[in-house]
């Protein structure tokens, strides 16, 4: 399950509430974009160019592993160069489906969840209270989506929609993008306002 | 903070290394294998940035293999250490590798080795290493309470007690540890020391 908010921030000032954070790779496997936008659109482009490439050349698609390899090994050559990429690789191979972290500085970590980018702290903590490896998809889109907008209410640089697809064994579909903002309201209801009590004489004793 | 160490006993070596990927505050793996098996009766604990060790070591081992390969007989540690010494030297003034490794092997004919090899391409032969902030308190455990020829037991639980002085005097302490064991049987994972179960 991969889920991310849409929000674009220059310093203070919100760019945009309607950016594409997770990015098709190929029908089988998606990237999210934490860091510097363009970094990222452009390496996972090149990451999509570089599954098809292999595929065309080994008439079999390329495992998640091998995906994320490329990527992290193209990172990695432009280390100290100012690159600014926090990403995960999800998708589905032979082996099932697979989840890597990859960052600018090289690093790849093969794992069961993963929270990334300046609301990520927020989100660990909603994603590890209600994980647990057996869920449903429902359940499991339902924590993603929650974990989003608890990200969203506490980190200025997150917000926006908060999109979640799921990555099956026939490839990856959207399930849901929801304002965080009506989320909100859904998940906390304003309740109605009493009228409030005229004002009276005080008593006096 | 990263913390590996590791000790030579009676016809074995050991290395412990923590097992976290940790990212500024954020702990993003608590069960990251640091030590690579780099061939049958060689391990490398490593620790420093997250790029450069995975890349590092998987060059070392690459390497390592090829040798076998084209020579039909395997590195010796020695030679192993040797070799990373000398990439790390050659690479120290253009494009530094920001590792720190503890190197184990064991021979037939020389028993165990310990290495002592650090980003700057130091190199040690040693009896106990350990890198990172958990080296203040596991060296002093080891150079306490260590001594040449000890059985398995005895050294497991020496990296048992400097385990737990990490955990305890440490204030950002790793939360789990591996153990991985050399000796004339190969090198494989002996156990874990855990607090969290991810």
């Amino acid at each position: 399950m991969v889920a991310a908010d849409s929000r674009a921030s220059m310093g203070g000032y919100i760019s945009s509430q309607s950016v594409k954070k997770i990015i098709e790779i190929n029908p089988y496997m998606l990237g999210t974009m934490a860091g510097g936008a363009a970094d990222c659109q452009f390496w996972h482009r090149n990451l999509g160019i570089k599954c098809r490439l292999h595929e065309l050349a080994n008439k079999r698609r390329i495992s998640v592993t091998g995906a994320s390899k490329l990527l992290a090994n193209i990172l990695y050559s432009y280390r100290g160069m100012g690159l600014s990429v926090g990403t995960m690789i999800a998708g589905w191979d032979e082996k099932g489906p697979g989840l890597y972290y990859v960052d600018s500085e090289g690093g790849r970590l093969k794992g069961t969840k993963f929270s990334v980018g300046s609301g990520s702290p927020y989100a660990y903590g909603v994603l590890d209270s209600g994980y647990h490896y057996d869920m449903t998809i429902d359940e499991a889109a339902e924590l993603a989506r929650r974990s989003i907008y608890h990200a969203t209410f506490r980190d200025g640089a997150s917000g926006g929609v908060a999109s979640v697809y799921h990555v099956g064994p026939t490839g990856w579909t959207k399930l849901s993008g929801d304002d965080v903002g009506e989320l909100h309201y859904s998940y906390y209801p304003v309740e109605p306002a009493i009228v409030e009590q005229e004002m009276t004489e005080a008593v006096v004793a | 903070m990263e913390c590996v160490f590791g000790m030579v006993g009676k016809r074995f070596a050991l290395v412990v290394a923590d097992t976290s990927a940790v990212n500024s505050i954020l702990v993003h793996k608590s069960n990251e294998d640091k030590i690579m098996v780099l061939d049958s009766h060689k391990l490398m604990g490593a620790s420093g940035e997250a790029g450069d060790r995975a890349q590092f070591t998987e060059y070392v081992q690459k390497n390592v293999a090829l040798y076998h390969f084209r020579n039909g007989i395997p590195l010796t540690t020695k030679a192993a250490a040797n070799f990373m010494r000398g990439e790390l030297a050659t690479a120290l003034r253009k494009n530094p590798y920001m590792v720190n490794i503890v190197l184990a092997g064991y021979e037939k004919e020389t028993g165990p080795s310990l290495y002592f090899i650090d980003y700057i391409a130091t190199l040690h032969k040693v009896e106990k290493a350990a890198f990172g902030y958990g080296s203040y308190f596991s060296l002093a455990m080891m150079d306490r309470h260590y001594h040449p020829d000890m059985t398995v037991e005895e050294a497991i639980k020496l990296a048992e007690q400097c385990i737990e002085e990490i955990r305890s005097r440490l204030v950002v302490a790793p939360q789990n540890f591996v153990i991985k064991i050399v000796d004339k049987d190969g090198a494989r994972e002996h156990s874990w020391r855990r607090t969290t179960k991810d």
